[in-house]
């Protein structure tokens, strides 16, 4: 029953590497070309070459559209929330400053940097599953089917 | 906290978008919606009462100061426009459930109130920002949702209304991206002081002609003046209610709004209308399209379509006050902006009431619903009162502001024919009030009931405000006439 053996074996070979590459662009944003959009972008091609290859039913075991509805929504919360924890911290809207000297220096990033990492995996996410949609709106033939 | 108002006029409706989607629950989505479209409201409120006591209110987002960050900026101008836009997006959120509830499948409700709160963010983020790139991002933001929204419709020509509005939509979108591409080729900056005070207009360099022509096409596609207006009759006929009422009297007008920007903010009305004839170019324009879009409202069978049309002649208005760009003019388009969205709010939400009970907007179909439903029907009466313009109403305060600029300019042949226009506007009023009152009901209409409360004190609060504001000008003819005076006086 199995067909194209040599699509699916290099289909399988191969995503791990898109989803590295996809984590690379997102968090290498911050010191080189990169960022949340493109980084969402490449993660979703990855799930849709599943998709193409594997199937809708597949795909959608991997990704359940209701979770990657949540998905598009709470990329968005992440980006805001960034700009109301500075609002609260005595900020301007966005104002990563104020982070500088709020979180665990050990381990986090502090200000500029923080701030940039936080929205740019809002809008990481949101793009990944807006991308994902996508491509289930034009594969389902009905809405979640 | 007051200080960070402007950026929460934006950022409540924007993050109350994705709630939404993830409550996932109908009456959830509904109560958030409706909180946070008051909340705005009530900032909105607050912002004018600001500016008016204290002048301009700068915001620099991210604390990075301007030019270089985004900026903020509420004016005189801005806060009137965002106060009506908030206040209509607030009512219909009354008026909208039972609506709602006839109209859309009940599993996409959620995501119906989260789009309509997307298309609020972007409405106001038009208006609050002081960069010109935001603006063509927010305006992208509200005419992609409202795509959405219209696309809703129930019937199947809703989705291919959309399509046609995305079409020329996203070309006019295009074309305002390119004006602003050349300004900043011209001055290396966005923001719009900035903008303004370093692009040169001596003897008009050829780049800046060509881009302030791309962002006034671009703009005239999305105020639908005539011709550009073509998308705008199926988008309205289609969508479902709710949506049309939102949209045919808020989303235009914010267009109006940004286009008064682009000339009185950017470019001096000394380059647009003496250097260059834009002046003669949009009072020929504004008198034909309120001509001939009053003449196609005579002659609709759909009154949604009757109303889209005479939406279209009413942006006549609008413009033919922009262009006389005197502070008499530039006040009556202002306010004009203010109470058309009042009355055709009104009367779309009348519209919304008779599609409910009756299932049509067919005139045929309404005949003789004067006897059925006695409320609705007065309502429409009021809100067309107003439409063409009767003393003690709003449509009154507007034309007779539009028509002393007039005659103070000596443009006598332009007064005459606005109130010719107004005969028009009669006609098709008239058309709809016979058929309502003078028309034997059919069988249907006999059967059918007056509209819920729930959606009938909501418009009438709306029609009330035309004959409030047909009185008392205090916040809409005199805050325009100080923000025409703010434009004017206090060009950068």
């Amino acid at each position: 029953m199995i067909k194209f053996p040599i699509i699916r074996v290099i289909t399988k070979l191969l995503i791990p590497y898109i989803l590295l590459f996809a984590f690379y662009v997102q968090f290498h944003g911050d010191y080189g070309p990169g960022g949340g959009f493109q980084a969402g972008v490449i993660f979703a091609s990855a799930l849709i070459l599943y998709g193409l290859v594997f199937g809708l039913d597949a795909i959608k075991r991997v990704a359940p559209p209701i979770v990657i509805e949540k998905l598009m929504a709470i990329g968005v919360l992440v980006y805001a929330g960034t700009g109301f924890a500075t609002m609260m911290l005595g900020g301007n809207f966005l104002d990563y400053d104020v982070l500088e000297h709020s979180f665990n220096h050990k381990y986090l990033p502090g200000g500029q940097h923080l701030g940039i990492f936080l929205v740019e995996v809002g809008v990481g996410i949101t793009v990944t599953s807006v991308m994902t949609m996508i491509f289930y709106a034009f594969a389902s033939r009905s809405r979640f089917v | 906290m007051t200080e960070h108002l402007p950026i929460l006029l934006i950022v409540l409706p924007l993050v109350a978008a994705p709630l939404c989607v993830i409550l996932h629950q109908r009456t959830a989505a509904y109560t958030l919606a409706l909180l946070v479209s008051w909340i705005t409201f009530g900032i909105s409120i607050a912002l004018v009462a600001q500016v008016n006591q204290t002048g301009v209110i700068r915001y620099n987002l991210g604390g990075w100061a301007p030019p270089y960050g985004i900026e903020y900026l509420v004016d005189s101008l801005s806060s009137f426009v965002m106060m009506f836009v908030s206040g209509i997006g607030a009512i219909v959120l009354v008026y909208a459930p039972k609506s709602v509830d006839d109209e859309i499948a009940r599993s996409k409700h959620y995501l119906f109130y989260a789009t309509y709160l997307l298309c609020l963010t972007g409405l106001m983020g038009m208006c609050v920002t002081g960069d010109l790139f935001n603006v063509f991002v927010f305006l992208e933001i509200s005419s992609l949702s409202s795509y959405a929204l219209i696309s809703l419709g129930q019937t199947r020509r809703a989705p291919l209304a959309a399509f046609q509005y995305l079409i020329i939509g996203s070309i006019g979108a295009t074309f305002i991206l390119i004006g602003i591409g050349l300004l900043y080729q011209m001055t290396g900056t966005l923001n719009m002081a900035d903008i303004a005070a370093r692009v040169p207009q001596e003897n008009g360099p050829r780049t800046v002609l060509v881009a302030f022509s791309f962002l006034v096409i671009g703009l005239c596609v999305k105020m639908a003046v005539f011709p550009l207006h073509t998308w705008l009759p199926n988008a309205y006929t289609y969508a479902p209610s709710v949506v049309t009422c939102f949209i045919a009297a808020t989303a235009t007008k914010v267009s109006v709004y940004a286009f008064i920007r682009v000339i009185f903010g950017i470019i001096t009305p000394g380059f647009a209308f003496d250097y260059l004839p834009l002046d003669t170019e949009l009072t020929i324009l504004a008198l034909v399209g309120i001509f001939v879009a009053s003449t196609a409202a005579i002659y609709q069978a759909n009154v949604k379509r009757l109303l889209a049309y005479s939406s279209v002649a009413q942006i006549g208005y609008m413009i033919l006050g922009i262009s006389m760009s005197t502070p008499g003019g530039l006040t009556a388009g202002i306010v004009h902006m203010f109470n058309h969205a009042l009355i055709k709010g009104g009367l779309f939400m009348i519209v919304g009431c008779f599609a409910l009970r009756l299932g049509s907007v067919k005139l045929d179909d309404w005949k003789g619903a004067g006897k059925t439903m006695p409320w609705t029907s007065l309502g429409w009466a009021i809100g067309g009162l107003a439409l063409i313009g009767v003393p003690v109403t709003a449509g009154f305060i507007s034309k007779w502001l539009l028509l002393t600029a007039a005659m103070e300019k000596g443009m006598w042949p332009v007064a005459v024919l606005m109130l010719l226009s107004s005969l028009l506007a009669v006609v098709y009023v008239w058309r709809v009030v016979e058929t309502l009152y003078f028309s034997e009901p059919t069988a249907k209409v006999l059967k059918a009931k007056e509209a819920p409360l729930g959606m009938l004190i909501p418009t009438y609060v709306v029609l009330a405000g035309t004959f409030v504001f047909g009185v008392w000008t205090t916040y809409s003819a005199d805050l325009a006439a100080a923000a025409a005076a703010g434009l004017l006086g206090a060009t950068p």
